[in-house]
This record gives C-alpha cells, structure tokens and sequence, in this order.
C-alpha cells in the first residue's frame, strides 16, 4: 500500500478507483510488487566464494527504432531473469530520436536500423560522446507482391527503379517489362521517415538522390501490417519492408527474387541466403550503438556481455536473421577492445556501403574520439 | 377533428393527419436506426476484440511483464504505469479545470480589462479542444521535462530530494562493494587501501586496493574486499518513494501533466456547460437569503453541477487513459520489467504497450494486443463505474 501514501489526499474519485483497482488486483493475486531489496538471508554467513555479479544494481536506457526493438527487447526479458536487480528499460523514439537522446548522453544504447549519419557523428563529437558500432542482426529488405501474381518472378534493379522512381514512373507491369500483362501497379511503401524506406531508396534504388527520386503517388504507412493486408488485397500490388513481416505471413504474400547486380543470380529473402549475404543488395545488418563512458558501469557491461553472447539466438526468435559467427567475432572484439568509431563513414565523412563483412573490420574505423 | 384535418388539407402541403403521423413515424424509425448504427460498430469491434483476445486471456497476462514470447508476455508494468499517470493526471486536470470553469461561468467580471482576460481565456480553451494530441507531448516534453533548459539538461537532476548515490564495483572476488557518492555528478572516488565501501549485506568494509598488474591475494575473504587501482565503477542511485526532482524528467508526473493539458479542455467544456444549465433562480434565492458569491457557488451552484461535471470527468478519463501519441513523445518506453515505484520513475502505458503488439508481424502478438485492450477496457469501465456512483449519490432533484 505504500503505493497509495503519495496520493492520501488525493480526490476521493481517484482514491476509491484505486482501492477498487486494488481490491480487484489483490483477489486475483497480483498486488503492486516492490523490487525486493538483494540481501542474504539473516542468519547465515554470506559464502565469500560464491560469486554475486547476478546480484548488480543499476538500470540500462535503451532508445531507438522500432525495427530494432524486438531484439532488445527479448535481450532485455531474458537478461532480467538472471539479474533481477538490473532495470533495462526499451523505448521507441525512431532511429534519428534515439541517436538524438544518444548523443545528449541521456541514454546508454542506441537502437539503429541504419549505420550513423555523419551529421549525428559530428554531434556526437562535438557533445564529446564516444561510442562503439555493433552489428547484431541482419533484417533482409524483401520486395513483395500478390498470391495472384503469376507473371513475376524476378526483379532487376532497373526494373525496380522503373517500379519505384519517379523518373521510371511505370504506371502498368506491361511498361516495366512488355511480356507482362497490363495490370497497373499499385505501390505500398513504409514511413518515408523509417530506417526500410532509407535504405531501400538511399543506399539501392536511389542512390543518386540528385536524379532519382520516389514517386509520390505511393500508398505509405507506418504500420508494415497495413502494408500487408493492402498487397494481399490487390493483385498488382508490390510493396517492401523488412523480412520479418514477410516470414510471418508467407500464406498471404509472396517475395520475388532479386537479381544481385555483383554476380546475376536471382535470389529470394530466406533466412539462409540473407546470413550467407547471397541476398544482396537488400540486407541490411541492424546495430546498437553504446556510448563508451556507459560501458564502464557493471550493470551495463553484464548486459552487453549477455547481449552479444546471445545476439543470434534472440534475433531468430524475434523472426530476424542472424549474423554469421565470424562477423560475431569481430563485434565481440570490439565490444571487449572498446573499439570507438563508425565503419560506415569515410575520413571524410562521407557515407560508405557495401557488404557488412568487408565493411567491419577492426581497421576501417573512423574513430570518433 | 375531421373539420381541423380539412383545413390543413387546404392549406399544408402534407395531405392528411394519417400522412403525417406516418411521417412522424418513419422520423422515429429513422432516428433509431442512426443511433444503432454506432451501437452496432461497438458491438463488432468489441466482437473482434473479445474473439481474437479471449481464448489466451489469463491472470498470468495481468499478472506478467512483456516478453519476446508472445504466450509469456504480460501488461502488468504498463497497467500500473497507466493507474499513476491517469490518477496524476486526474488529481492536477480536475481540480484546474473545474476551478477554472466556476472562473469563466460564476465570477464574470464588469471591468473592461478583465472582460477582455476572460474571453481571451475562453477563446483559447476552445481552440485547444481541437489540436492534436501529439503536440501537447512536444509540449510536455519541453515545458516538464525538460523545464525549458533552464536547469541545465533533462536528464541531470538540477534540485532532488530522496535519492542517494553510489559508485558500484565489483571487486576481484566477484563481490559487490558500494562506495557511497555525495551527489549524481560527484567525481568518481580516489581508489586508496582503506576507503570504506558497504557490501550487498549492508556492512561496511575495507576496501584493499592492489596494482593492476599485482598478483591477487590467495584468502576468500580478502579477495571480496580487494580492487585493483584501475578498476571501473558505475554510478548508481537508490530512491525513496517520495524522490522528486527538478527538471521533472521523463517519469510518471511529467506523463501525468502533458495528460492533464490533453484532458482540461475537455473538464473545463464539460463543467462550464454543466454549470450553465444550473437555472438562475436558484442563485438568485441563495443570493436574496444574503449569502455572497462564493456561498452561491460552494453550496448551490456547484453542488447541482455536480453530475455533469462528473460527466465531464468520465469523458476526460476515457481519453487519457487512451493515448499513445503524447506518452510516446514523452518516454515512449515499449519494454519495462517493473511497476512504477515514485513519482519520477520511468514507465509505460497500457496503449503503448497495445500500439506495440499491434504493430507486431507475428499473429501471436495480434491476439495478444486484443489481450491488452480487454485489459484496457476493463480498467477504463471501472474507471467510469466509480464516477458514475458518485454522480448517482449526488444527484438531487432541482425543485
């Protein structure tokens, strides 16, 4: 009840409300639980070879996309379990309001569904935050259309791009490839303001943002379920966001295969081609950013340790795709060496893409420090 | 009867009584029909809710934190972090907002600069009605918690009272030591043999301090107590369940009040038209029998406004039980393992959690959604029956 002592004089409709809130919570067995205090019980000489790292006090701020979320979230579940004392708490400000919080220091890790830009890279060092980049997923882009449609069954990306682009502006599958049928294309996009949407046009279809531009004419939602609901609703419909949705409604929807430019195989979003890196260009790897003056707090070290440890296994049970264990290695050596600085970025601060296993090595560094 | 139905014959464009009755009628029918059409989507969507949330409902989802696990995952953190916020919410919303109401509704004044004040305030709350709810999160997050920068950054406490701080090691034995700290930006302690540290039993001890490139001494017990110059430690705080800071943070009261200025609009609407509709004999009489205003108002007018205030309240509740938009900008917290436990403490809300679920791939999470937003009604309805008690108790025949 010590719940209720802030609020003694409170009006008595908010008083009554909750005593009938407790009422009803206590009869069901679940009344307000206190974190209980860590102690040995009395009586007993605590047993000095026993070790009490379980026992750690502290609370861990995670903040960032919600793409990455469901990761922290299930390392967040399961790290709670051993270390009760520890609060690691996962909010959603979006990936550009998580590194915002980030480089305020107001938060310890930064969930990133994209690598840091490098106007949020010089914010950092201005504010003097440093920060290491850990990899520890990998979320296959899949681009996807209707049950219905027979027609397609692989996209070049300059097909894409005549899909996609403005400057393409293909209204019908008959303009994007004559041997298909004259079925106009309706187009689903996500948030134009989401970490899928910058990726897909950013760092593929419109790399050349001075030439190539989205249309405008498409359907955009923030919810990825919308988007699948509106694609298995119409036959000509395409649309992309990540592989997680695409697993979990395989009876509604089908991925087409893309075409790798680098090698000219046509390949599909599965879990194994998306680890082995065949499904390119559209995987993109998913990061948390720790700020390395966080990183000295035992709590803190005691997650990540657990978090790295078990990446791959939560990132499958949240319907991701793990990283393969070499690249774990390298994160490992950088969490342990306290590797600051980003490998996306070029000394001179310009934005640098390619596979995540050339890209993150222990030497491309650009140190933020 | 029939001479009166052959005047409107001559004169009506309605031919007979008969017609016009049948007119009236089909009027009711018609009525009933658009008032069941609202009542008819409540019912599916309530449907949809009950049939999707239903078969996996159990205490254990109440009783439960959330989980990655769509069969574990419970709304307990986020159900008692909407209790605090609303009930902050509605110990600061309805107290303002009903004074203010009597304000506007009881105390019109006569000079020029004051009637100007006045109708500037009344125009202000009629526009605030109208504008979006996640602009008074921009504004919560600006004027709460952050007190507009005026006390340095949102999350360095400026003034605290309740809280006391600690630097944690862990020492080469795998124990942990605390190092009391005077304040959150004190600097870090000067490692020396002999500083005094508290351990996880709460007794003090002497911490041994060796070289970082030293060997570690062989005896348990020295290892518990033994530290190397170089070790790192984490500053941690233990609060009481009265701490308070300035600026408020990003905690349970600043959610409370951005809540408070979604809802006053309502309140304040809800309570001056319940006052309005108060007849002006009655203040006349109280007025006559000598008594002065503010007797008028105490023990008249308010009273007999009562139910419709409370009315008011309902409304403004049901609202702030409900938003996601203004909370998210605030914390926007998806994942939280406990309940609230002060006034400042981080937290969740029940729509949060459910915006979240719903937002989900996995179907599993779908109905789980469902989950929490029986929850959420259930919560809301027991809101609404306590309010609509007291109106029932309160409510006298005006005669």
């Amino acid at each position: 009840m010590k719940l209720l002592e802030p609020f003694r004089s409170g009006t008595a409709v908010f008083g009554e409300t909750v005593a009938v809130c407790f009422v009803c919570l206590a009869l069901i067995g679940c009344g307000p639980t206190a974190t209980t205090p860590s102690s040995t019980p009395s009586g007993t000489a605590p047993d000095l070879g026993a070790s009490e790292l379980t026992e750690i006090e502290g609370a861990v701020a995670i903040d960032g996309s919600s793409t990455v979320a469901p990761i922290s979230e299930a390392a967040a579940e399961a790290f709670g379990k051993t270390f009760k004392n520890v609060r690691v708490t996962v909010a959603i400000s979006g990936t550009g309001g998580g590194f915002g919080r980030f480089t305020n220091g107001e938060i310890d890790i930064s969930d990133a569904s994209r690598p840091i830009k490098d106007s949020e890279f010089k914010a950092c060092q201005a504010k003097g935050v440093s920060f290491v980049e850990l990899p520890i997923a990998y979320d296959g882009l899949s681009i996807v259309i209707n049950k219905d449609n027979d027609f397609v069954d692989q996209l070049t990306i300059d097909e894409l791009k005549k899909i996609f682009l403005r400057e393409g502006g293909a209204k019908s599958w008959k303009e994007v490839n004559p041997a298909w049928p004259d079925v106009a294309i309706k187009i689903y996009a996500p948030g134009t303001d989401s970490g899928t949407f910058d990726y897909f046009f950013g760092d593929v279809v419109a790399k050349d943002s001075d030439n190539e531009h989205p249309r405008d004419d498409m359907s955009v939602s923030e919810d990825d379920n919308v988007l699948v609901t509106g694609i298995a609703g119409e036959k000509g419909a395409i649309g992309f966001f990540g592989a997680s949705y695409y697993f979990a409604n395989v009876d509604k929807i089908k991925a087409v295969k893309i075409v790798d430019p680098k090698t000219g195989e046509a390949v599909g979003p599965t879990p194994e081609t998306i680890e082995s890196g065949q499904y390119a260009p559209f995987s993109r790897p998913l990061f948390i950013y720790v700020n390395t003056d966080s990183m000295k707090r035992p709590e803190v070290k005691a997650f990540l340790k657990f978090y790295l440890k078990e990446a791959g296994k939560l990132a499958e049970m949240v319907d991701y795709v793990a990283l393969p264990p070499s690249i774990y290695e390298v994160v490992q050596t950088h969490y342990e060496e306290r590797i600051t600085g980003t490998h996306y970025l070029t000394e001179a601060l310009e934005k640098r893409t390619g596979p995540l296993a050339e890209l993150y090595t222990t030497e491309s560094v650009v140190d933020i420090e | 009867m029939s001479q009166n139905s052959e005047v409107t014959n001559a004169k009506s464009p309605h031919r007979s009584l008969h017609g016009r009755h049948r007119l009236d009628r089909w009027f009711v029918r018609f009525c009933q029909a658009t008032a069941m059409v609202s009542v008819i989507m409540l019912a599916i969507m309530l449907t949809a809710v009950f049939y999707q949330g239903l078969p996996g409902f159990s205490w254990r989802f109440v009783s439960s934190a959330p989980s990655a696990t769509p069969s574990e995952a419970g709304i307990r953190p986020a159900l008692f972090g909407s209790m605090w916020v609303c009930g902050v919410c509605a110990l600061f919303a309805l107290p303002i907002g009903v004074s203010t109401a009597i304000f506007l509704e009881e105390f019109k004044p006569r000079r020029r600069v004051m009637r100007w004040f006045h109708s500037f305030i009344q125009l202000n709350i009629s526009n605030l009605a109208g504008v979006p709810s996640v602009v008074y999160g921009i504004i919560g997050l600006t004027a709460f918690a952050g007190m507009f920068g005026i006390m340095g950054q949102t999350n360095e406490a400026a003034f605290e009272v309740g809280a006391t701080y600690f630097d944690q090691f862990v020492s080469e034995g795998d124990r942990i030591l605390l190092v009391p700290a005077d304040a959150a930006g004190a600097p870090e302690p000067i490692l020396k043999s002999g500083l005094v540290a508290l351990t996880s039993s709460g007794e003090s001890v002497q911490v041994n301090v060796i070289g970082a490139k030293s060997r570690l001494p062989k005896q348990a017990d020295v290892r518990a107590v033994t530290l190397r110059e170089d070790a790192e430690a984490g500053r941690i705080s233990k609060k009481t369940w009265y701490y308070f800071r300035l600026p408020l943070g990003r905690g349970v009261l600043t959610g409370g009040l951005t809540l408070m200025l979604v809802v006053l609009p309502i309140v304040i609407i809800a309570s001056q038209e319940s006052l309005r509709a108060v007849p002006n004999s009655l203040r006349e009489g109280s007025l006559g029998m000598g008594a002065t205003q503010w007797q008028t108002v105490q023990n008249v007018t308010l009273p007999s406004a009562i139910p419709g205030i409370m009315t008011g309240a309902i409304l403004a509740m049901s609202r702030a039980i409900g938003e996601a938009a203004p909370v998210l900008i605030i914390c926007g917290i998806v994942y939280i393992g406990s309940n609230p436990s002060n006034l400042m403490d981080d937290f969740s809300v029940m729509p949060l959690q459910i915006f979240n679920w719903a937002a989900r791939p996995q179907a599993e999470f779908h109905s789980v959604a469902a989950q929490g937003i029986i929850v959420l009604l259930s919560l809301l309805l027991s809101f609404n029956a306590v309010a609509v008690l007291i109106r029932n108790r309160t409510q006298k025949t005006l005669s």
